[in-house]
């Protein structure tokens, strides 16, 4: 029987393939192996990781000339696709980091732990592959099932469970929504296949289903990326879920909810940015004000943090509006995507940065980090300290940081493409958002602690830190290479 | 020799590093220590510690009060740390001189100066059409700026040598006050709007990391919070004011002060000239400590001392100038912009020195102080007199650097006493700090010839020949104020009877070399450094400000006669001297006590009142000047501290935290836990931008 | 004659009905039933769409949901199954300890 691909396609998803491969072989292994060697798992992980990563350039070079249509355009490799899955495999790569201490001194086991990990790894790579609505859904879900399961991990804390039991309900929600705005675009354009959706959009007139349709895609993507006013659920399961995920969540699915967002609004919906990207807007001004003020009166890390990334996600919406923005004489030069794409790498180092700081605290109870909890930290702990603060700076955009850089990027796209106004609130919100930020900072510096809480010694996480810290600082000090690099991993 | 300007931001930053690196290892290492110290002593509790985590030991909580029981770290550590400290400066000011010398030599012997010297180090970030390079550029403006902030910065390294030396952070201190060096000298020394803003950031960093650091208790609550708002306030328009220069002429290096100089601004762009000094201007204010974001440098005080001389008086605050004047050809096509700089500095030039006369305690009469002058250099930038403001910044630096390490000398003396009404009659216990303070004090004062007269009259001529009359009133007034107060400080201070307790007086010592040394050095820049600037009716040649020129707005040059000068500089001197007559009279004499030094003249009257009506009616004289000029004045100052500022600034502060908070509160408050609730919250989302693309 | 309109007017019904379930019910079962309603309203129309256009990725796709569709039920009841152990009730009002 012949195939109906070309077997060479299987070469272009060789990554998600052994990927899936070895996150099945760890689940089976997980079933025999020892509680106190679980540990091994974690690193069998993390060397699944590597081998996918390494196999990334592999699969480059066997599809040939990129970017490379696979399975009957329902997977491209392309530089963007690329450097979406370097991102996924990186934020896994520090989770399981973050982890290893984490889930191996809880009671409960590692190993599915792991392999749920590499799941949904997986689907968010497919996300960032996908060019087809089937293959971006299915991949969607292999992510939000996983992520399900890893939220409701600790699944003898309550916080924990309730965490998997929201997240859960408003997730199958949500992305009901998004397939009943997919079936009215079905319907509309008569294919699923991106390529098509744009074609039908250029000719068809705009009808009310159709436009319905697209107002329902949209909704169902951010809440993916969280943003308001379909943020609700990101505070309360970045609280619940195990500080590791709720790091990963914050960072991973984000990231390929980013890509499946602005492969669908520009490759699929690109021809009717002028009806939705009002949409955008304001959205991305309400998830600015909504996330940077509602982190400013919490007091549990995890939760600001959560709110923290809500704000974010608000910022590199205005990438997504400014997509075409910075083109001379009508060419197109796609300056907001590659913001976008630098922002969200200083993002994952951030982010994972400060995170990887409330891991290494051993709170009294499961999620119960708080701001006070920090208190006198550089008296005990001058490096954690002052890594910190770098964080914390460059989450506020303050130079010379990653974060600075990025936000620089955005905000001069988004003034680019006509959005004065939302820039304005951007750096509004970039001064509140450093209230919230600094209240950490004070309670490092400024307050005495009495060393209640106390810190886990965890080399693991403090090389992943120390990685981040690098790439925060470095990447804020000599950007080009970066910049260079997502210029070069655009949409085709 | 050719050294790269980057040198000069870098050597600090290298300080920086060694320092916090040896810092923290030592300090690990003696934290080892005391936890192993602690184990031996408590054999039998192993359980806590398994993990041994740095930093961690009990050894650590011993030290948290900052008492004096002798240096904390020993000799050699110490000594590492100070080394370190002051020859990453010194090298940095040597290269600095290296560079701004010939270039300031040749510049004045060429017709028109030269153009300036720009040395990219790498391309920072290239973004659409707009490319960042980290550059550094030596022009007028940034040789003298590095000049003196490398000078001013290395002599206060020496001085906090000795001065914080029974200091337990004293590793950490210094690599703190590098940083801070760093930051600053890269705000100066930057070719771009946005690699200034990687200083303009790290100054404030550093400054809300060194005020807290050992005063910690109380900063962190309230005066932690005014400096933040206010300089939140600040950034805000100090990045909107970049994007905005960025979309006026497609660039932010400072390549953009040429092309407003030619008016090449794009008129199509969605922000006015206006508006982006405004901007700009806010974010100047909130640096720069103006009113109404003037509040957070009292405050700043709480700092130890070398910190506030470097950061809250010779540097960092005039950053906001620095900024003004190096954007001053943006500004002089918004001449409504500049008139709103000129009333906003002169406004608070006299505001501030208002307030001053009604202090005790001896930082906060100098941080006022600082706040009036700051307001003066604004000023002389608001009616165009760019190169006069920053004269002013330069001498200012010396004479206000001197007061505060003089002032840190004295407090020393004073075992941490920094209430006046407790001093008095120190002049003959520590007389080389007596005697540079008062060289300084004639300097701020304005009495020629020492450094303040030559700036401070040339502001005054440049607001009179600009024809702002009201301006220059106000300059002169304060003026007047300012020799009295810092009279009343030295009067109070130095002379008559010591006014604290006997154990008190006989601790009193003069400070070390390291602390006198640069004072002694200020003391002679107070003096010395105003004759590179004396004006043409002094048979001078303004070498100072025609220096400048080639960096500044060309501003329209209104030339008074000679005549009408030589008034001018008699009324300033003749300001001065009444404010000093008036502060000589009232203050520090023989009988009184700490609670009403100024009450002096009453013991006085108590005890000769039988002598005669002569002196009677001098002090009613006297009283009635006290009672219908000084008394309004210092009543409003007192009004002003009290009510104004606590009233009305803690209100805006307070109110917008508050407000902000609503709308925390009202986002939490939608945030209610419950699914269905977050299920509502999103159907309404859907529906309301359903129909919006619905009605479309 | 059932037209194309009567399917989505159906699959609209369906659809409404379970995003009205969501909203009201408290029981987690029963919004989980609620939710299948909702993919349900969604296979409707991709199958009359595909129907109606003489194109099979609707209905490919309606398979692929329907797969979906049992894992999410599973997961779903797995967390049920967890929420009952802790809380002894399947109630969402019950999960809400975390807000604000």
């Amino acid at each position: 029987m012949a195939l109906p691909f070309p077997l060479s396609d299987l070469l272009v998803i060789l990554p998600e393939l052994i990927l899936s491969e070895l996150a099945l072989g760890i689940l089976l292994w997980a079933a025999v192996v020892k509680r106190e060697r679980e540990r091994a798992l974690a690193w069998a992980s993390l060397a699944s990781l590597a081998i996918a990563a390494a196999l990334l350039p592999v699969a480059a070079s066997f599809a040939g000339e990129l970017p490379r249509s696979a399975f009957g355009g329902m997977i491209a490799l392309d530089g963007f696709s690329l450097f979406f899955k370097a991102l996924t495999l990186l934020a896994a790569a520090v989770t399981i980091l973050f982890s290893l201490r984490f889930v191996g001194t809880s009671p409960y086991p590692g190993g599915e732990y792991y392999a749920l990990l590499l799941l949904t790894t997986v689907g968010m790579m497919f996300m960032a592959s996908g060019t087809h609505l089937v293959s971006i859904y299915v991949a969607l879900e292999l992510m939000a099932l996983s992520q399900y399961v890893l939220a409701g991990y600790f699944k003898q804390e309550t916080k924990s469970v309730e965490a998997a039991a929201k997240y859960f309900v408003l997730g199958a929600f949500s992305s009901g929504v998004l397939l009943y705005g997919l079936s009215l675009v079905y319907g509309a354009t008569g294919t699923l296949s991106l390529g098509g959706v744009s074609a039908a959009l250029e000719a068809a007139p705009r009808s009310t289903l159709l436009m319905v349709g697209v107002v329902l895609v949209a909704c169902g993507m951010l809440f993916k990326v969280a943003s308001a006013p379909f943020h609700v659920w990101a505070p309360d399961v970045y609280e619940g879920a195990p500080t590791p995920v709720s790091a990963f969540f914050a960072v991973g699915p984000k990231l390929a909810a980013y890509a499946i967002f602005a492969r669908i609004f520009f490759d699929g919906f690109g021809p009717r940015s002028d009806d939705w990207a009002p949409v955008l807007a304001a959205s991305a001004a309400l998830t600015m004000v909504v996330g940077n003020v509602g982190a400013l009166m919490q007091t549990n890390v995890k939760r600001l943090l959560g709110y923290s990334s809500i704000g974010h996600a608000g910022y590199a919406l205005l990438g997504l509006l400014a997509y075409r923005a910075g083109g001379a004489a009508g060419q197109p030069e796609a300056f907001g995507l590659w913001a976008i794409l630098f922002y969200l790498t200083a993002y994952l180092l951030m982010t994972f940065g400060a995170f990887g700081l409330v891991v290494l605290l051993e709170a009294k109870g499961y999620a119960t980090e708080s701001v006070d909890d920090f208190n006198g930290l550089w008296k005990r702990n001058p490096l954690a300290a002052g890594a910190m603060v770098v964080f914390l700076l460059s989450l506020a955009g303050i130079p010379p940081t990653a974060g600075f850089v990025g936000k620089y990027l955005l905000f001069s796209a988004a003034l680019k493409a006509g959005w004065p106004a939302l820039v304005v609130l951007g750096v509004l919100m970039s001064a509140v958002s450093l209230f919230y930020y600094f209240r950490i900072v004070r309670a490092m510096y400024l307050v005495d602690g009495e060393g209640e809480v106390r810190w886990r010694e965890e080399p693991a996480v403090a090389v992943a830190v120390g990685l981040c810290f690098a790439g925060t600082l470095a990447f804020g000090v000599l950007p080009q290479p970066l910049i260079a690099l997502a210029k070069s991993c655009l949409l085709p | 020799m050719n050294l790269p300007l980057w040198l000069i931001p870098a050597l600090p930053l290298a300080g920086f590093l060694l320092n916090g690196s040896v810092a923290l290892f030592s300090g690990w290492r003696r934290a080892r220590k005391a936890t192993a110290a602690w184990r031996e002593a408590h054999p039998g509790d192993h359980g806590h510690d398994e993990h041994g985590d740095a930093g961690h030991g009990p050894g650590d909580h011993g030290h948290d009060d900052h008492g004096h029981h002798g240096p904390f770290l020993p000799y050699g550590e110490r000594l590492f740390y100070g080394v370190v400290g002051v020859l990453s400066v010194g090298l940095a000011a040597v290269v600095a001189l290296a560079n701004a010398v010939p270039y300031a030599l040749a510049s004045t012997a060429s017709e028109g100066g030269i153009g300036p010297v720009v040395q990219s180090v790498w391309k920072w970030m290239a973004a659409g059409h707009v490319s960042i390079d980290m550059a550094f550029r030596l022009d007028p403006l940034s040789a003298m700026m590095v000049s003196f902030v490398t000078f001013v910065g290395l002599l206060i390294h020496v001085f906090s040598v000795g001065y914080m030396q029974d200091e337990e952070g004293y590793g950490r201190y210094f690599a703190y006050l590098n940083l801070f060096m760093f930051a600053m000298l890269t705000l100066i020394l930057a070719d771009s709007l946005v690699v200034l803003f990687i200083g303009w950031e790290g100054v404030g960093l550093c400054s809300y990391l060194l005020i807290g650091y050992y005063y910690d208790k109380d900063f962190a609550h309230a005066a932690g919070k005014k400096a933040f708002v206010t300089n939140r306030i600040g950034d805000f328009g100090m990045v909107l004011g970049i994007f905005g220069i960025l979309a006026l002429f497609g660039t932010a290096d400072f390549s953009f002060v040429d092309m407003a100089k030619a008016g090449a601004v794009n008129g199509t762009a969605s922000i006015t000239v206006y508006a982006v000094c405004l901007l700009l201007f806010l974010g100047a204010v909130g640096k720069s400590a103006q009113v109404p974001l003037y509040v957070w440098l009292p405050d700043a005080m709480a700092g130890p001392t070398p910190v506030s001389a470097l950061i809250h008086a010779a540097t960092m605050v005039t950053a906001g100038v620095y900024l003004v004047a190096r954007c001053s050809a943006v500004f002089v096509l918004a001449p409504d912009a500049l008139t709103l700089v000129a009333w906003v500095g002169a406004g608070t030039a006299v505001f501030a020195a208002t307030i001053g006369l009604a202090q005790n305690d001896i930082k906060k009469v100098l941080a006022y102080s600082t706040v009036s002058q700051l307001g003066y250099m604004f000023l002389a930038c608001g009616v165009g007199a760019f190169g006069v403001g920053m004269f002013h910044v330069f001498t200012h630096a010396f004479f206000k650097a001197c007061l505060f390490l003089g002032s840190g000398s004295v407090i020393m003396a004073m075992h941490h006493e920094q209430d006046m009404r407790a001093m008095g009659g120190l002049g003959r216990k520590v007389p080389r700090t007596y005697l540079t303070m008062m060289v300084a004090t004639v300097a701020i004062a304005g009495i020629p010839p020492l450094a303040g007269f030559f700036s401070k009259d040339q502001i005054l001529g440049a607001a009179f020949a600009g024809g702002h009359l009201v301006l220059f009133a106000i300059g002169l007034l304060t003026a007047g104020m300012t020799a009295f107060y810092m009279f009343r400080l030295a009067r109070m201070t130095f002379y008559g009877e010591f006014r604290g307790t006997p154990e008190a007086e006989k601790r009193v010592h003069e400070s070390p070399a390291t602390m006198t040394i640069p004072l002694i050095v200020l003391a002679a820049g107070s003096i010395l450094v105003g004759f590179l600037g004396v004006p043409e009716a002094l048979g001078g040649a303004n070498r100072f400000v025609s220096f400048l020129a080639p960096s500044l707005a060309t501003a329209h040059p209104h030339h008074l006669s000679h005549a009408t000068e030589y008034v001018l500089m008699a009324l300033s001197v003749g300001v001065a001297a009444a404010g000093i007559l008036l502060a000589w009279r009232w203050y520090g004499q023989k009988g009184a006590t700490p609670e009403v030094p100024s009450a002096a003249a009453q013991a006085f009257y108590e005890k000769t009142g039988a002598l005669g009506r002569l002196v009677e009616n001098k002090w009613y004289v006297d009283e009635g000047i006290e009672a219908a000029v000084l008394s309004p004045f210092r009543r409003i100052g007192t009004f002003l501290w009290r009510g104004f500022d606590s009233l009305v600034i803690d209100g805006i502060v307070n109110a917008s935290a508050f407000l902000v908070e609503l709308t925390g509160d009202l986002v939490r408050f939608f945030t209610t836990g419950n699914v269905r609730n977050y299920a509502l919250s999103f159907t309404l989302g859907v529906l309301v931008l359903a129909l919006y693309v619905f009605l479309r | 004659m059932i037209t194309l309109a009567h399917f989505v007017g159906l699959s609209f019904v369906v659809f409404t009905i379970g995003v009205v379930g969501v909203l009201v019910r408290r029981n987690l079962l029963t919004v989980l039933m609620s939710i299948e309603l909702i993919l349900n309203a969604v296979n409707i129309n991709l199958v009359a769409f595909s129907r109606q256009l003489g194109d099979l990725t609707g209905q490919v796709f309606s398979v692929f949901v329907i797969i979906v569709a049992a894992g999410e039920a599973a997961i779903g009841l797995a967390i049920v199954l967890s929420l009952y152990r802790l809380k002894s009730s399947v109630n969402l009002e019950d999960a809400a300890e975390m807000r604000g």
